[in-house]
């Protein structure tokens, strides 16, 4: 039923978005920080790979894009602490003007065609054979999602955790819990950015609504992910990110399978992160319930 | 070494909730003094270990810490001299990361100058693991535990160590045992005991228990309605009993009720 076309291509995307779910898994459960930047920084690391790819750098591509992220990052925790403006809400203002700078970066047009431009794909394609396309998006998820773990074993990384668990502990220990905030959003929307950038190049165009439910997609990926890991160490749950949004693209592929309009995938997103982050709740729920159905 | 000179602070002024909670309060500590603090609720004492620490702008009034004007430096700066004991065991922990980690963090005091890239030593490994082991509770071997599964107890004498890991110019504890359990506690107040006088540490302790605000240290001040109302130290300290306390605190026209205090 499904055939090995699909299963590559699962995995390519798999590998591609699980950047993202790396992203929210730095942003959303180390720092605790729910960061809406992730839709707007997705598309800019997408404008920008594409813009610089069609100037003749696909491999500069990549870094120009993180950096765009890191900026977005940077904008969004500047709102948050030196503004005082709420977290999600300072994400949703930077997503907002990210839409006006994004097209501006693919100069004022809605998509760039990259059909005919040299990517990172075309340029390895002659070396890897069919699997020019796998190797390249699996080693860069691997490499990041190593530098990311070891990252947070430094003293820096080890600040940024701690932001996310016990803030007083953190400015007890003489640590600016703004610094640590700035830090880990400037890196949580670069990889969110490289994974846009890597995206534009895979697909061969970059389009300004391509990060539209981005945070939701990663997310799902991010809890899938810790379902498969429930607990242990931060590099067991680094890798049940990479696994959830493997295996969500599985879910996506099988689902287009069994005749599902694309239309609808959205809307799947939503429900299994809703459900998955409001399963506690609804577990406690349920529980007197079952209590009162025995006496 | 520490000089607090008439510190005045308002919460919520000018509306229905203002509560003046400091009113031109000075203090002079010298160093290695050992101050308890006694007071009712609501009586600013821990709102004057705000105003040390730095969690809110001073309404009138300086702090000095060591001939250093630390009245504008924010919290997070103050905390590099500043070593800081809240009673509720949970607040000087991060519950998910382990005991090692924490001891890390907490360390980060006395490393500014190191590359925030460097990861945990073995030497470093191997000193907290040394220090752990003074605190006589089997830690030493557990260091790789989330902190989240120690008990109210464990926490908050592995936060001690870590406020003073680093030794702190200062100390302020909080009723940092009132949450324990009697046996727990002691045993706390002991290590507490234990580590500043071996560090020669400055220390301000708030407690409701008046015989250990008598027996642990070489001053007592007492406060109420946000001023410092009483004062011992010497021999008038030394002959001071719970009862002619009590009966002082009548006198001065406060509020005596035995609930505020724990006489045992």
């Amino acid at each position: 039923m499904i055939s090995a076309a699909v299963i590559m291509s699962a995995l390519e995307l798999g590998c591609i978005y699980a950047l993202v779910a790396l992203a929210l898994f730095l942003s959303f459960r180390v720092l605790n920080i729910a960061d809406m930047t992730t839709d707007g920084a997705f598309t800019l690391g997408c404008a920008v790979s594409a813009t610089v790819a069609v100037a003749g750098h696909p491999l500069l591509a990549l870094p120009a894009a993180m950096l765009a992220g890191v900026c977005a990052g940077y904008i969004t925790a500047l709102l948050q602490t030196k503004l005082n403006i709420p977290s999600i809400l300072a994400g949703i203002i930077t997503n907002t003007g990210l839409y006006t700078v994004n097209l501006a970066v693919m100069d004022f047009s809605s998509n760039v065609n990259m059909m005919r431009t040299e990517t990172l794909f075309t340029l390895l394609q002659p070396n890897l054979g069919s699997f020019y396309k796998l190797v390249p998006v699996a080693l860069l998820t691997a490499l990041m999602g190593f530098a990311l773990v070891m990252f947070l074993r430094t003293r820096l990384g080890l600040s940024i955790r701690a932001t996310g668990d016990n803030p007083d502990m953190v400015r007890a220990s003489s640590i600016n819990t703004g610094f640590t905030i700035t830090v880990g959003l400037c890196i949580s929307n670069s990889l969110t950015a490289l994974s846009g950038a890597v995206l534009a190049q895979y697909q061969k165009t970059a389009d300004i609504n391509l990060g539209n439910g981005m945070v939701i997609i990663g997310l799902a990926s991010l809890i899938i992910g810790e379902t498969l890991m429930p607990r242990g160490k931060t590099w067991m749950k680094a890798l049940g990110a990479i696994l959830g949004s493997i295996l969500y693209r599985f879910i996506i592929a099988i689902a287009l399978r069994l005749d599902l309009p694309s239309e609808c995938l959205k809307l799947i997103s939503a429900v299994i992160v809703a459900l998955a982050i409001g399963l506690p709740t609804i577990k406690k729920a349920l529980k007197p319930a079952a209590k009162g159905g025995n006496a | 070494m520490l000089k607090l000179h008439n510190i005045s602070k308002t919460f919520n002024p000018g509306t229905v909730n203002e509560k003046k909670a400091l009113s031109g309060v000075s203090l002079h500590l010298a160093p290695g003094d050992f101050v308890t603090i006694l007071g009712s609720n609501g009586a600013g004492k821990s709102t004057l270990f705000g105003a040390i620490a730095g969690s809110f702008v001073v309404d009138s009034g300086s702090v000095h810490l060591d001939g250093i004007n630390i009245t504008n430096l924010p919290d997070y700066k103050r905390s590099k001299f500043i070593g800081r004991l809240f009673q509720d065991p949970l607040k000087g922990t991060a519950p998910t990361m382990t005991i090692e980690e924490n001891l890390a963090l907490a360390y980060m005091r006395a490393t500014s100058g190191t590359s925030p890239f460097s990861m945990i030593s073995r030497a470093d490994r191997a000193s907290f693991r040394e220090k752990l082991a003074m605190l006589e509770l089997g830690l030493e071997d557990r260091m790789d535990h989330p902190v989240g599964l120690l008990s109210g107890g464990q926490r908050q004498a592995l936060t001690l160590l870590m406020a003073t890991l680093v030794t702190p110019k200062l100390l302020l504890l909080d009723e940092h045992t009132a949450a324990l359990d009697p046996a727990t506690a002691e045993k706390v107040l002991e290590l507490t005991r234990k580590i500043v006088s071996e560090n020669a540490i400055t220390c301000l302790m708030i407690t409701h228990n008046i015989p250990s605000a008598l027996s642990l240290g070489n001053r007592t001040i007492m406060m109420n309605n946000g001023q410092i109302v009483m004062e011992l130290a010497g021999e008038e300290r030394a002959n001071m009993t719970t009862e002619k306390l009590l009966k002082a605190f009548h006198d001065q026209g406060m509020s005596n009720d035995r609930i505020l205090f724990s006489a045992e």
